[in-house]
Parts: C-alpha cells; structure tokens; sequence
C-alpha cells in the first residue's frame, strides 16, 4: 500500500527535475528548506529523523537536492522528505512538506479494533509488516 | 554531453552572433568593466576571451554542433588591492548572462569558512558553503592556506577533497575561482596537482602603476561625492609615489584607505573651524592638507 502523506502524494514518484522545481519554488518564496527520514512513516510519528540541519540562505535547488541525494544514498530503504519553512510570522511553520524517498517494499498498516468498557471501540492504526520495531 | 548533439530539425545553417551577443547583453558587462575597472588590460583581454568563447559555444550548441561543457573553474593570482574579487563579481554577472550559471551570485569565503577546528567538522562546512553558492561563483580567498603541508593532520586536505568532487561533477551548478598570491599559488598547485588539472583559467592581476593608481583615486572619489582641490591634486600624486614604495602596500585597497582618512581629516579641519557657515564646496573638497598630513610625509 503506497503511503499519502505530505503534497503530491497522490501523484506518481517526482524525478529529480520535478523535485528540483519544486524547491525552486520554495526558494522563491524565501522558504527555508528541510531534509528528514524515516523508517516509520506512521501518521501519528510526526517526528521524523533530520537530516543536517535546516538550509537557510540558499540561492539554488542544486544545494538541497545535493542534501537528498546524499540521504537516500544513506538510508536507500527509509522514506526521505523534504520540508519548506516559512519564518514571516515569527516562526518556523512549514509550508510544504513532500516525500522525495520510498523503500522498495512500503511500510504496510493495518487498523485493530478493540472492545472497550461500555461498548466503546477503539481504533488503532498499527504496523502490519513488522519493519519497526 | 560528450555526444554528438543530432541537429534539431530547424537548426539554422548560420547563426547571427553578434545579435547572439546583444540578447544576452553581455557587451554590457563588459563595457561596464572597462569603465569602472582602470587598467588590468591583461585581465580585460582575458575575459573578452572567455566571454567569446562562451559566446561561440551558445551558438554551436544552436547550430547542433557538438559542445562540451566547459570547465570554467578560475585561478586569480596577483597582489593585495589588484581588482580580484571586484573582477571575480564581474565574472559572475557575465557567467550569468551567458547561461553558464543559474542565479549569478557571488560567496567569498577564506580558509576558516570551510576547515573546521575538529574531527568531523570540516565536511559540514565545506558542504554548506558549496551548498549557499550552488546556481553561482564560489570565491576562495588565499586559496593556498587550505593546504598546510607542515601538519599532515591538517583538515584543510578535506576540504579540498570535498570541493574537487564537486568542482569536477556538479560543474553545471557552480563555478570556482580561487585567488592569492601568485608564488604561493603555483606552490599550492604543485602540491595538488588534482585542483591543478581542474583550473582551466589562469588570470594574473598585475600591480597598477601611480598613474593607474592616480585615476583609480579620482575615481572613487567621484563615486562618493568629493573634489580634490588643485593643490591636493599635486600632494596625491607626491602621496601615491611615496606610498607605492613603502612595505605593505596594497593597491587600490592602499589609496581607498587613504582616501578614507583624507576624509576623516578634512572632517576634523572643517569641524574645527567654528563660528563660520561651511559652504556646499569645501564640504565637497579635500584640500592638500588633507593628504600632507599623512605619515608618509614624514620620512
């Protein structure tokens, strides 16, 4: 099952070119950008492993996909996104945020319903595959 | 892109390159660095070689002949105050307008931006700053101090192995120039002979004589807004020759400095003139005394 997550995830794999425009963009808008990892792609696991530290004062894509190349070279089987930072409120908040990075096999999910007291069920979303542990 | 490139079916059988030339209005640059830029005619002729090259290959590419890329990667060698980094934004903008970099901007760094002080610390930072100047020129100040052949422990190796592999594959996304000293240059090339094969462009900056140096002078005065007056002109040209004679004397870079404190001076003279309206010409004039004060007129 293909994970969702982030923009364009509905949209078949981008190449390099696609991404690069893409973060072209962001510079435009005088985003910072964001390299991060994963081995669990859970919707809940908002915090995913960073790779280096956020890029500010970057003029050209060629820098940050020269960071994603460096990180699907390392973790060929994790998923890599790239994130976009805008900082005019005050803050960091992000403003894009897309998967550049599958693993071969996709993590696999499944949902668990269990009986709780007084009839209430509830909902789990838990691995399927055992890739995390 | 070693390829034949299969000529497009419209190719054209001739190419116009002198309109070639005022679409990208590269003439422009040019002419700007012939303006702004006194003498360092050896260096002019230089880049006129390297902007019709460019230029050429544009047009080849249009015609569907075969182009490589080619390697644009600069060494500037000459003395402190010689123009360098002035030529090496010029550079930028004329790189830029010729497609050959992206965004055309320029990040100077020196030794201590890209070496760092312990184990693991260097890669970071050299990464970085390639990083900020992808789509532009990165401009390595006294190049020569990233090789210490003294401590054979030195991070500076790492450094320049990590800017070899970029200068050498990514040389699409930017585009080197190191500068420094001539002598201590060509021993830093004799000690790594890899950045030596990857430097296409030799450019040597010669020392300006007193009359450049001369114009050099009217010329930043003019572009801040100041006069000499007639006798200031004569003690400038009296300071400019001592000057050039004394240890550590560098260039343009001396006569700005110079300039600045003529300035300071001047300040001081009409400041220390009370009780008087000081008129629109000698707030604008800088007066013999101005320069006869300087230290070089002492021996």
């Amino acid at each position: 099952m293909r994970v969702t997550q982030g923009t364009f995830s509905f949209l078949p794999d981008f190449t390099d070119a696609e991404i690069s425009a893409q973060i072209e963009y962001a510079l435009q808008q005088g985003w910072a950008l964001s390299v991060e990892h994963t081995d669990e792609p859970h919707p809940r696991n908002v915090y995913w492993e960073m790779w280096g530290m956020p890029m500010f004062d970057l003029k050209d894509a060629a820098g940050v996909l020269m960071e994603v190349n460096a990180c699907r070279k390392t973790f060929p089987d994790h998923y890599v996104k790239v994130n976009a930072l805008d900082a005019t409120q005050g803050w960091e908040s992000t403003r894009l945020s897309f998967i550049v990075n599958r693993p071969r096999h996709e993590a696999q999910y499944r949902v668990v319903r269990q009986e709780g007291a007084g009839r209430a069920i509830r909902y789990t979303v838990e691995r399927a595959d055992g890739g995390h542990h | 892109m070693n390829t034949p490139a299969p000529a497009p079916a419209t190719a054209p059988e001739t190419i116009d390159l002198a309109a070639l030339a005022r679409e990208t209005k590269v003439h422009e640059v040019l002419d700007e660095l012939d303006r702004e830029l006194v003498g360092l005619a050896p260096v002019k002729a230089r880049i006129r070689d390297i902007a019709a090259l460019l230029l050429v290959d544009r047009g080849r590419r249009l015609v569907g002949l075969p182009t490589e890329p080619p390697s644009l990667h600069m060494c500037f060698t000459g003395n402190p105050g010689t123009g360098k980094t002035t030529v090496a934004l010029r550079m930028a903008e004329i790189l830029h307008r010729l497609g050959y970099v992206r965004k055309g901007h320029l990040v100077a760094v020196t030794r201590d931006d890209l070496v760092g002080q312990y184990i693991g610390h260097t890669a970071p930072k050299t990464r970085e700053v390639l990083k900020k100047a992808m789509g532009g020129v990165l401009f390595i100040d006294e190049a020569y101090y990233l090789y210490r052949p003294e401590n054979e422990r030195d991070y500076g190796q790492e450094a320049i192995e990590i800017l070899l592999q970029v200068m050498e594959n990514q040389r699409d996304d930017l585009v080197v120039i190191l500068a420094g000293y001539r002598d201590r240059m060509e021993t830093f090339f004799r000690s790594n002979p890899g950045m030596a094969s990857r430097i296409a462009h030799h450019i040597d900056f010669p020392d300006y004589g007193a009359g450049e140096l001369y114009s050099i002078a009217q010329l930043m005065l003019t572009k801040s807004g100041y006069l000499l007056a007639p006798d200031a002109e004569v003690a400038l040209r009296d300071y400019i020759g001592r000057r050039i004679v004394r240890p550590n004397f560098a260039n343009a870079r001396s006569i700005r400095n110079a300039l600045d404190r003529a300035r300071l001076r001047q300040a001081s003279r009409l400041f220390a003139t009370p009780d008087r309206p000081v008129g629109r010409d000698e707030l604008q004039t800088i007066a013999a005394a101005d320069l006869l004060a300087s230290r070089v007129f002492n021996d």
